[in-house]
């Protein structure tokens, strides 16, 4: 009779296995890191309650008190320039090493060596980097740009580069059957196949390197909105002004989003 | 005896043209019926009609002569139990086994509970066993969708809507996306189907050709409007022409004939 | 009129779209008062000082065991927060997804919520949040957990819509419920993305933790912040080896476990 025989419905292989195992594994990572948390004698439920009434004074009343409208705005558009200049830059820079990245464009220890550096240029937070370069050049724009761009960089080389490897094989290999040298190759072919994947991961970038300037201006002297948060948060106390600053970099970054959106819903068609 | 009567059904999306424009016809149990039309006829949205997968905008569905225009949320799963349904795109979870996914056709007749855990009895899970056996698959029973061919999983597809035990079959372009050799495997299977098991089944189709070699009536539509429902014995190049629009029928028409002579 | 012949008007395009760039990061430059010559002149500078400075020495090895207990909280809390926050996102995503949805409103307040969510940036929420928590770890913990949450519906909604459509239609079709479609169909196909995306958010949580640790003293980021500030620069390079270090690692893993997984 096959009826006495029981039909198991899932057999048990490797992937189902290893994905199990990780979903255990991070529940119980999670579980055990609450119970190492430094409370600092915060109690946590009367900051889960007060976040309800901070919330409200953040979104339903935000008022400016130590700076005027258009110092906000103003300070707003520095965050905003310091994200630009660092993408710029930093997109500059990974044209061209994201051609000696790419494995289909460059000699293999070539690309083993690039892609290593910039695994650890990526590795290291943005604000390490902009700290390093402050001890030189002293706390400030100088130090944050030359952070951010630093890592953008490290990032965009990577992004660039695996650009350039999706390119379809038989383009370049055509283009080399006719003759045609690296140069003419990477110009005719490379660079204008991979035009609007480029363009999309310098805007993400764009849309990090604007977080990034925030938090910059915030915990490295970066200026921008980002130390105005940092003065309403840890100097003035005002949830008010937090609340208005809040909304500021809000907008700018819905915006942001909404563009690439776009971009991408464009590029689809 | 009628199992099926759409009475003036009518789909219009949004404030776009009618999808489909006043359709009528009537299914006797036990029937073979290919729907052909070019694509954009509103073939695909006649059959989710039937099975409320779209709602329709005006007219109804006599299902074993009971008005379904209306059906509360738990009887309309009651009439979604009594009709399978198949694929173009054979819609299985690829991530499951070939058997969990034959059993996802009892789900309709569980309880929340039973459907969320996926409680299955030994007696389901032995016609399951059956029904894979009888399509060729029982080798092929614990892998995973995504390692079977086109025409394996559309197999898989046939399974699941015959363990739902249906008393209709809506096959949606079950071949368009198979290769001649696993096409014929799939419309052979859905005749012996219908033949062996007297399951009625409707099926939408775009070779003309194989609508003719298997089913026993073809409804013709286009522009949301029955053009033409005749058996393939009647079914006239003139008549083709109508459906498809004149140098599209030529075509067709050309290989409706190269194939006959093959 | 003359007509611009192909060549010339792509020329001419791509001219003004530099053009246009360089003008751009001019006026950025001027506005931002950014000093171009000290900031070529300060790269040397931070090599010198680098190379003659910024490197472990046999002292600073004898806080390792410190770094690491801080690594250590800086690892559970990215952790805990990608884990928790996934997981509220996924069920805010099933509300959120065209397939899955109960109805548009709900579907419009997940994504607006999200999108919020995800847009202010950790940093602020750090500021925001120390105004409830003041210096602990949960600061740190709330500020990963929003914007996780935030990025996490978006990628599940999206998740969803690809991966599940299909089968979803099918499901319905043999008139299973809701919650029996979601807990047969949407996750078990969603799963292995879910958690794909979880260690990408475990990685860049880290990085982020590192910030926020600045700003609410907490974690590596205050180890390396103390360091640094008290000139400790040998300590402060071991930090930044340790970070780099660690994330090699949660690099590795995770594409380990993405190649069974996916």
């Amino acid at each position: 009779m096959q009826s006495t025989t029981k039909i198991i419905l899932r057999p048990w292989n490797a992937a189902t296995l290893i994905l199990r195992t990780t979903i255990i594994s991070l529940i119980v990572i999670t579980g055990y890191a609450f119970t190492t948390f430094n409370t600092r004698g915060v109690d946590f439920w009367a900051g889960v309650d007060m976040l309800g009434s901070n919330f409200q004074a953040l979104l339903l009343s935000p008022q400016l008190k130590n700076i005027t409208f258009v110092t906000m705005v103003h300070n707003l558009f520095i965050t905003i320039g310091l994200g630009f200049l660092t993408t710029i830059f930093g997109a500059a820079i990974a044209l061209g090493f994201a051609l000696l990245a790419a494995q289909n464009l460059a000699p293999r220890w070539l690309t083993v060596i690039i892609k290593g550096l910039t695994a650890f240029i990526r590795a290291v937070p943005t604000v390490l980097w902009v700290l390093i370069f402050a001890v030189s050049a002293g706390l400030g724009s100088v130090a944050a740009v030359l952070g951010m761009t630093f890592h953008s960089a490290g990032y965009l080389i990577k992004a660039y580069a695996e650009s350039f490897e999706e390119i379809d094989h038989g383009t370049i290999e055509a283009l080399k059957a006719s003759g045609a040298n690296w140069w003419q190759i990477v110009f005719q072919a490379v660079l204008p196949s991979s035009a609007t994947a480029l363009l999309s991961w310098t805007f993400l970038r764009f849309e990090i390197n604007f977080s990034t300037a925030i938090a910059m201006g915030a915990a490295a002297g970066a200026g921008g909105i980002g130390y105005d948060m940092f003065m309403a948060s840890g100097y003035y106390l005002n949830l008010h002004e937090m609340g208005a600053f809040t909304y500021a970099v809000l907008a700018f970054a819905i915006v942001l989003e909404a563009g690439a959106t776009r971009y991408k819903a464009s590029l689809s068609k | 005896m009628p199992l099926l009567h759409i009475a003036q059904l009518s789909k219009r999306y949004g404030t776009d043209k009618y999808a489909l424009d006043g359709i009528e016809f009537t299914v006797d149990t036990g029937e073979f019926v290919a729907i052909i039309g070019p694509s954009g006829a509103g073939k695909s949205t006649l059959l989710r009609c039937i099975n409320h997968m779209i709602p329709m905008t005006s007219g109804d569905v006599f299902f074993n002569d009971t008005s379904t225009k209306a059906l509360p949320a738990h009887t309309l799963r009651t009439h979604r139990t009594q009709i399978g349904m198949i694929f173009q795109h054979y819609n299985l979870v690829n991530r499951l086994s070939v058997i969990e996914n034959v059993l996802h056709g009892r789900l309709g007749y569980k309880s929340t509970a039973a459907g969320v855990m996926g409680w299955y009895s030994t007696a389901e899970k032995q016609q399951a066993v059956e029904i894979l056996q009888s399509l060729g698959l029982s080798d092929h029973m614990y892998k995973r969708c995504d390692q079977l061919s086109g025409g394996q999983k559309q197999r898989v597809g046939i399974a699941r809507a015959l363990i739902q035990n249906p008393k209709l079959l809506l096959c949606d372009e079950p071949i368009a996306s198979l290769d001649p050799s696993a096409a014929k495997i799939i419309m052979d299977t859905l005749k012996d189907i219908n033949q062996r098991l007297g399951i009625t089944i409707i099926v939408n189709l775009h070779q003309v050709d194989v609508a003719m070699r298997y089913a026993q009536r073809i409804i013709g539509i286009n522009s949301g409007k029955i053009v033409c429902d005749a058996t393939p014995h009647d079914l006239t190049p003139t008549i083709i022409h109508q459906v498809y629009g004149s140098e599209a029928g030529e075509l067709i028409l050309d290989f409706g004939e190269q194939h006959a002579q093959a | 009129m003359h007509k611009l012949d192909f060549f010339t008007q792509k020329r001419l395009s791509f001219g003004l779209f530099v053009v246009v760039l360089i003008v751009l990061t001019y006026a950025t430059i001027i506005f931002t008062e950014y000093n171009v010559a000290k900031g070529f002149t300060a790269i040397p500078k931070a090599v010198r000082w680098a190379t003659a400075n910024f490197y472990p020495d046999a002292a600073s090895l004898k806080k390792l065991p410190t770094i690491l207990l801080k690594l250590r909280d800086t690892i559970l809390m990215s952790v805990a927060s990608a884990t928790v926050a996934s997981f509220c996102a996924f069920f805010v995503a099933i509300l959120g997804s065209q397939t899955t949805r109960i109805n548009v409103w709900f579907s419009v307040l997940a994504r607006g919520i999200a999108t919020i969510f995800r847009n202010i940036d950790v940093s602020a929420w750090a500021l925001i949040l120390l105004f409830s928590f003041g210096q602990s770890s949960f600061t740190g913990y709330f500020a990963l957990f929003f914007v996780t949450f935030g990025f996490m519906v978006r990628v599940l909604i999206e998740t969803i819509d690809e991966v599940s459509t299909d089968s979803v239609e099918a499901l319905r079709a043999t008139g299973a419920g809701y919650f029996t479609i979601i807990a047969q169909s949407v996750i078990p196909s969603c799963l292995p993305q879910l958690v794909s995306w979880v260690l990408f958010m475990i990685e860049t949580n880290i990085r982020s933790a590192t910030l926020v640790g600045i700003l609410t003293g907490t974690g590596i980021g205050y180890s390396f912040d103390i360091y640094y500030k008290s000139l400790n620069y040998h300590a402060a390079s071991l930090v930044i080896l340790v970070i780099v270090l660690s994330v090699f690692a949660i690099e590795a893993i995770s594409n380990r476990i993405r190649r069974a997984v996916l």
